[in-house]
């Protein structure tokens, strides 16, 4: 690798129960888990439906639509790769599936990210294929 | 209606806690916890010989209870390893005082110490126990988004409070304002200089809406605590703190995962804490709250019910925690200016001990009778709160 080659994203770890979840996300599809019993989606993946404890779920595509609930500008970066990106906004996005998720929010100005701005689920590339789930700012 | 069984029958009867203006401390953790238990016991008139219960929560080793008694060379009949970050030693003091009241031990130490400011000196560490370590869910569901931690967790609550209440960056800066009057009169609080809204606003954005000032601090630091039963505390050689009421609630390990951004577990712990107590937020004297960031001590407020919830941020910009104020908090400067070696719930009990013997020197709160300490683990995880009370309030 060149020296001056920009840094690649750090790899986060995959579970088991979210496998699935990786796996679609390597074609930049937003799968969730749901229970069939409760008739609700769940977030993160572990394996088992937290309202009744079932291991029997299904993963349904999501359409990655939802609403920020909380927002933070990073005026540094947690790792080096994400060190062209500063400042950059996280949010907590209540999808309308009905689950709140963390995610990096792709905006022109991130210190314009607001509670109730409606985003879209987007995809950064990690290097092993699989895409981190973003949140894109409408406008 | 019967007292609370809880109600009195333990009591704190030795502190001693160490930090230093420089941030750091000589010696290893192992050491400290040493020193520490050697202070509490002096400072209670009892001897290592009179230990039989221990609680400690240090991130050292496998199974730190067991290996504190082995350093001691005692053999406890008790025993209590609970971890919930910062808010673990309240907790310990609760299991204690229930442990106490039902004859599992008779002498309880609990005891904390941690060195990050010195271990970063060193290359060989930071956060200590505050490090997330190995595979959890955050690792693969939070920590790839790049929100820093802890201080990005809090500045999403903060960020919801704000929205949902028009709280404002100046009334948290109040906070930090109010907490620094106290650090002024402790001669050993990292942090003593007082400071401005306006210098609290001009400090470094560490996660919007959240400054440097906002934030804590990161030194070495180290506490123990010595409880026993009501009846032995009356024979030791300082006035007990009896605990009145305690309580405790989880509410996520995650931020992601917290119920309602706005409301930590503190409206659990604290309910249960005062009516265990027999007590209202209108009886407390001095409050003794985490201040991880100021954001914690304005959910605390709420919460705890010392002013409504979505008032915290205009009751805070009257400025009732300062010295004088109708609500003295923090008053020995808080992790935001006393100490904050990553798990400060010890320093809180203690200094409500303090408080209520009237070892509180030029800080000291005149006729404190009770005192509360309420600790917060994770990030606005784990709550749990104290009533400690004099000898008058039984």
């Amino acid at each position: 690798m060149a020296p001056d080659s920009p840094p690649e994203r750090n790899l986060p770890p995959q579970s088991v129960a979210g496998a699935p979840f990786w796996d679609a996300t390597r074609d930049q599809r937003l799968v969730l888990p749901w229970c069939p019993a409760c008739a609700a989606p769940h977030w993160y993946p572990r394996g088992f439906c937290p309202t009744c404890l079932s291991e029997d779920l299904e993963w349904r595509p999501s359409d990655g639509v939802g609403t920020v609930a909380a927002a933070s500008v990073q005026p540094k970066p947690t790792e080096r790769a994400l060190g062209g990106r500063v400042p950059y906004a996280v949010a907590l996005v209540d999808l309308d599936d009905g689950v709140r998720m963390l995610l990096q929010v792709v905006a022109d100005d991130p210190w314009a990210v607001a509670v109730g701005d409606r985003v879209t689920v987007g995809w950064d590339p990690l290097p092993d294929g699989r895409h981190l789930p973003t949140a894109v700012a409408e406008g | 209606m019967a007292p609370h069984p809880l109600r009195g029958a333990a009591a704190v009867v030795g502190v001693a806690d160490a930090a230093a203006p420089s941030g750091m401390l000589d010696g290893s953790v192992p050491q400290l916890e040493a020193r520490m238990i050697r202070e509490a016991l002096d400072d209670a008139g009892l001897t290592l010989a009179d230990v039989d219960g221990v609680s400690v929560n240090n991130g050292l080793g496998w199974a730190p209870s067991l290996e504190l008694a082995e350093r001691l060379g005692i053999t406890p009949r008790w025993t209590d390893s609970t971890q919930t970050g910062g808010s673990s030693f309240e907790i310990h003091v609760q299991h204690a005082a229930a442990a106490i009241a039902l004859g599992l031990a008779e002498v309880v130490v609990v005891v904390y110490a941690s060195t990050p400011r010195s271990d970063f000196k060193a290359g060989t560490g930071g956060w200590g126990s505050r490090q997330a370590v190995g595979q959890n869910p955050q690792a693969e569901w939070e920590r790839p988004h790049g929100l820093r931690m802890p201080m990005g967790a809090y500045a999403l609550a903060a960020s919801a409070h704000m929205h949902a209440y028009g709280t404002t960056s100046e009334q948290l800066a109040a906070i930090a304002v109010q907490t620094r009057e106290w650090a002024a009169m402790n001669p050993r609080a990292r942090l003593q200089e007082r400071i401005t809204v306006e210098d609290v606003l001009a400090s470094p954005v560490e996660a919007s809406p959240l400054h440097k000032l906002d934030c804590c601090l990161v030194t070495d630091g180290a506490g123990a605590l010595v409880l026993t039963s009501a009846e032995r505390a009356r024979s030791l050689a300082k006035p007990p703190a009896f605990v009145l009421g305690a309580g405790t609630a989880h509410t996520h390990a995650m931020i992601s995962q917290m119920p309602d951004l706005t409301e930590t577990g503190g409206v659990v712990s604290g309910r249960e804490a005062f009516r265990t107590a027999g007590l209202a937020p209108s009886d407390v004297d001095v409050v003794e709250l985490y201040d991880s960031f100021t954001i914690t001590v304005l959910l605390a407020l709420e919460d705890l019910g010392f002013c409504a919830k979505g008032e915290g941020g205009a009751f805070v910009a009257e400025g009732p925690l300062g010295p004088g104020g109708a609500l003295p908090t923090n008053t020995n400067g808080g992790g935001l200016a006393y100490t904050h070696p990553g798990q400060y719930g010890m320093f809180l009990l203690v200094e409500a001990v303090r408080q209520l013997r009237g070892e509180g020197g030029d800080r000291q709160v005149p006729g404190a009778e009770v005192a509360l300490a309420h600790g917060s683990g994770g990030v606005l995880s784990a709550l749990s709160t104290v009533i400690l009370g004099t000898e008058a309030t039984l």
